[in-house]
């Protein structure tokens, strides 16, 4: 198991992060929203201990753990005195689960309680797990964490939980990061003492399916009980080790990153098609997808909008963007890094997740890469990320 | 072979002897109060303009909150995206936020950029004009907004309750409809503007690693504003809660989920069982390791989180529980919630949830004071609800000390389920 220390001793307390490398990525097309029910099992009692939380929180600790379709992370905060606490929990359940029965039933309901709060019962609640599908033919990030479908976690067997726990939670496939007020000493002998005994585990060697290249525009008609015609286009981009990622990263915010960003100029407040629109992607591993997702004026035609879209991009494609706006999403880009550094466990979580890619350093190196990007390589990135043949696209209709 | 059953020693954290740092203070030239932390390792600050200007200074609904979010939709010199560009240009963030009492302009920056950023938030404050054709767009997307949030049982539920329990002619009561934004004039939001922002009553709070002439710069560009000097009468509501107790709306037909909300009116910080209750209220439903999460969530699964808190308010305010469960299962998640009610009122707090609370409480106050952003959150605080720095030692206290008996004695006082309002929406 990789253990990397970042000490600082500027706060009085101590982060304990576990990343581990498994996503919904890793699933099987029947079995979807495992990796993230499986996240909830990890707080319902390990091999010794019967309570995951009760201890933390009596040594003054929180915690919290988040599922992608790469990674799985948990992380911890204590103050530093409390730190051996957390050893003592994170290699408890590394080393086993209880995998108790109830925990597998309360846990599967509660994530379908989840999945209905955030997916079923909220207008456009759908609109990614059809994108998704549409997009991707082959490759697992075609479902979202939560999974498909509600039956999916319904069905989650406790065998299948063991499966999936000796496979991937393994010390082999977790990277742990320390951080805070701590000694890099004191942190090698924890970590040999809780950690050096689990046995390591085979590595899993992920061998997914790669995405063919899209060769022709996708387009998925919807009409649902919403009150507001929408709009949601993806395109798909580089992954994270690519040059490429960086420059779709900005490309992002020069289509939105904000109230002078062209799509909002242009299109909610001169052309007024959209009373919301937004540009985003999601930072996944592999190659991923940048979205542009809008609601429609009423009585705007989607025809008219989807050609106002169009224009914007057909402008990123033929005209080099000015100095000026470049430096002002490099400056944005120099400003975001510097606030998320600010705290301790955004550190941490960084690290773990630079790690993962390969390198940790790769921390000190990011502003640098987007800052080495010029005008030509937004507009050449644009001309082949905004290939109409590499589009996916909803128009999503209100009933009314 | 280590023993993996024993817990490692821990220190408790009701022995930290926690310290909030101290807040410099001072005043610029036309006496608007300034208070700062200087703190930080990153090169970034963030300074805060809080205005008296909230719902409750408004005399027509969501004109405060229009105002405030037209803050940046031109000046006489500058459209607003002429004032977005400036802003992002520098990677700065320039947000607004309208609450009950107050309103603010808040400006996240690295600080090297400073000096270019002050004058046109100086501008902001003094030459803004709400262009007709900017209020129109704003009204038409706003309007678009609340359909789709109308269609949402939690928002609707959060609408509700808070009329139930404050009436709806109070700020903490109303809500926004359609016809209010329709109504919405030009006029209302340079008067207001006029009133409670350009002459309004004013204070600042800088936090980060502050340039040295900090001062300086803020007294150059804020110190010659026209601030406190409109007449503003204090205004006052009174309470005109429901009469009816329970409510059951039916939403979305097709709605797999219910919003529950139970909530009682509530005194305020300055109340002496105010930070007592809190220890209670952690017990109940405050955190994770709560009985209402154990039990409605990690026992039965009948929903993904639900929630005890007092609610933010510097006058009156409300104890409140929310949650969302599955629609077959919220007469038995209400249900529940009572019984844990119960068991506050009728039994006494063994002392081991008691410690685990306590050290949970101070081990987690710890973290929240943990860099500049949030040490000014705390005395910002402390300011707008008239209280002191002592307050927060007391608190401290009183999370050590409190005892199980006074905690049953408070649940038998305030978890009364007559005296809760009930409200599902689906």
């Amino acid at each position: 198991m990789r253990v990397l220390v970042h000490e600082d001793h500027s706060t009085p307390l101590a982060v304990v992060n576990i990343m581990y490398d498994v996503g919904s990525r890793d699933e099987q097309a029947g079995q979807t929203g495992f990796a993230h029910l499986f996240e909830h099992l990890m707080f319902g009692g390990s091999i010794h201990i019967p309570d995951y939380d009760e201890p933390l929180q009596r040594a003054g600790g929180e915690n919290n753990a988040y599922t992608t379709n790469d990674i799985t992370n948990y992380y911890c905060t204590l103050p530093a005195e409390n730190i051996e606490t957390a050893f003592w929990l994170e290699s408890d359940r590394m080393l086993s689960l209880a995998f108790s029965k109830k925990s597998l039933d309360v846990q599967r309901k509660v994530v379908c309680e989840e999945f209905k709060e955030h997916y079923i019962n909220k207008p456009y609640g759908d609109i990614w797990h059809k994108m998704r599908e549409l997009a991707y033919k082959v490759h697992p990030y075609q479902w979202m964490t939560i999974g498909k479908e509600l039956s999916h976690v319904e069905n989650a067997k406790i065998q299948d939980v063991k499966d999936f726990f000796f496979k991937h939670y393994r010390p082999s496939n977790a990277i742990l990061v320390v951080a805070g007020k701590v000694k890099t000493e004191e942190i090698k002998q924890l970590a040999e003492k809780w950690f050096g005994t689990i046995e390591k585990g085979e590595k899993y060697v992920r061998n997914l399916p790669i995405e063919p290249v899209q060769n022709e525009a996708r387009l998925l008609e919807i009409t649902a009980d919403v009150p507001l015609d929408a709009f949601l286009k993806t395109w798909h981009i580089a992954g994270r080790m690519d040059k490429g990622y960086y420059v779709a990263d900005l490309i992002t915010d020069i289509l939105s990153g904000g109230g002078s960003s062209r799509l909002y100029q242009k299109l909610v407040k001169e052309k007024q098609l959209f009373s919301a629109i937004d540009c985003y992607h999601f930072g996944t591993v592999e190659p991923g997808l940048l979205a542009i997702e809008g609601k429609l004026v009423k009585g705007v035609k989607m025809e008219d909008a989807e050609n106002a879209v169009n224009e914007e991009i057909e402008q990123l494609k033929t005209e080099l963007i000015t100095n000026n706006e470049l430096q002002k999403v490099k400056n944005k880009t120099e400003s975001v890094i510097a606030f998320e550094d600010m705290s301790v466990m955004n550190r941490a979580n960084s690290l773990a997740f630079y790690e993962l890619l390969g390198d940790a350093a790769l921390i000190n190196t990011e502003l640098e890469k987007y800052n080495a990007i010029s005008a030509e390589d937004i507009r050449n990135c644009s001309r082949e990320i905004f290939d109409p043949k590499n589009s996916n696209t909803i128009h999503y209709f209100s009933k009314q | 072979m280590i023993n993996r059953k024993k817990t490692p020693t821990i220190l408790d954290a009701v022995d930290f002897n926690l310290q909030l740092k101290p807040c410099n203070h001072f005043t610029l030239d036309n006496a608007v109060p300034v208070y700062a932390i200087d703190a930080g390792a990153e090169e970034v600050l963030m300074l805060e303009f809080v205005f008296y200007a909230g719902n409750w200074q408004e005399e027509k609904n969501i004109v405060a909150a229009t105002t405030n979010f037209m803050l940046k939709n031109g000046t006489k010199n500058k459209t607003a995206f002429a004032i977005n560009d400036h802003f992002e240009f520098y990677g700065a963030y320039l947000t607004r936020s309208c609450y009950n009492e107050t309103a603010t302009l808040t400006l996240h920056t690295l600080a090297k950029h400073l000096p270019v950023l002050l004058p046109v938030i100086a501008e902001i404050l003094t030459e803004s004009v709400f262009p007709e054709n900017e209020l129109a767009i704003y009204k038409q997307n706003q309007k678009q907004k609340l359909e789709v949030n109308l269609k949402k049982c939690d928002f609707v539920a959060n609408r509700l309750i808070d009329e139930y329990i404050f009436g709806f002619h109070h700020p903490y009561g109303k809500y926004t409809s359609i016809a209010d934004y329709d109504q919405l004039q030009k006029e209302e939001l340079d008067q207001f503007y006029n009133t409670y922002y350009r002459q309004g009553k004013c204070i600042l709070f800088v936090a980060g690693k502050l340039p040295a002439d900090i001062q300086e710069q803020l007294n150059h560009f804020f110190g010659v504003l026209p601030f406190n000097t409109a007449s503003i009468a204090e205004k006052n509501y009174s309470l005109n809660p429901a009469a009816e107790k329970k409510y059951a709306i039916l939403n979305d037909e097709k709605g797999v989920q219910g919003a529950i909300r139970l909530a009682r009116p509530f005194p305020n910080r300055h109340h002496p069982d105010f930070a007592k209750v809190q220890v209670l209220n952690n017990i109940f439903g405050g955190f994770f390791g709560s009985r209402l999460m154990s039990n409605i969530r990690e026992d039965k699964g009948y929903t993904y989180g639900i929630h005890s808190y007092i609610q933010n308010h510097i006058h009156e305010t409300a104890w409140m529980v929310s949650t969302e469960a599955g629609r077959d299962v919220c007469a038995a998640t209400i249900a529940e919630t009572y019984k844990e009610m119960e068991n506050l009122r009728t039994g006494i707090i063994e002392e081991d949830e008691l410690h685990l609370v306590r050290n949970y409480m101070i081990g987690s106050l710890l973290g929240d004071l943990d860099g500049p952003f949030q040490i000014i959150a705390r005395w910002k605080s402390y300011i707008l609800n008239g209280l002191s720095e002592d307050y927060f030692y007391k608190s401290i206290e009183t999370f050590k000390t409190v005892s199980a008996e006074e905690l049953q004695e408070l649940a038998k006082k305030y978890l009364n389920p007559e005296e809760f309002y009930e409200l599902l929406v689906i």
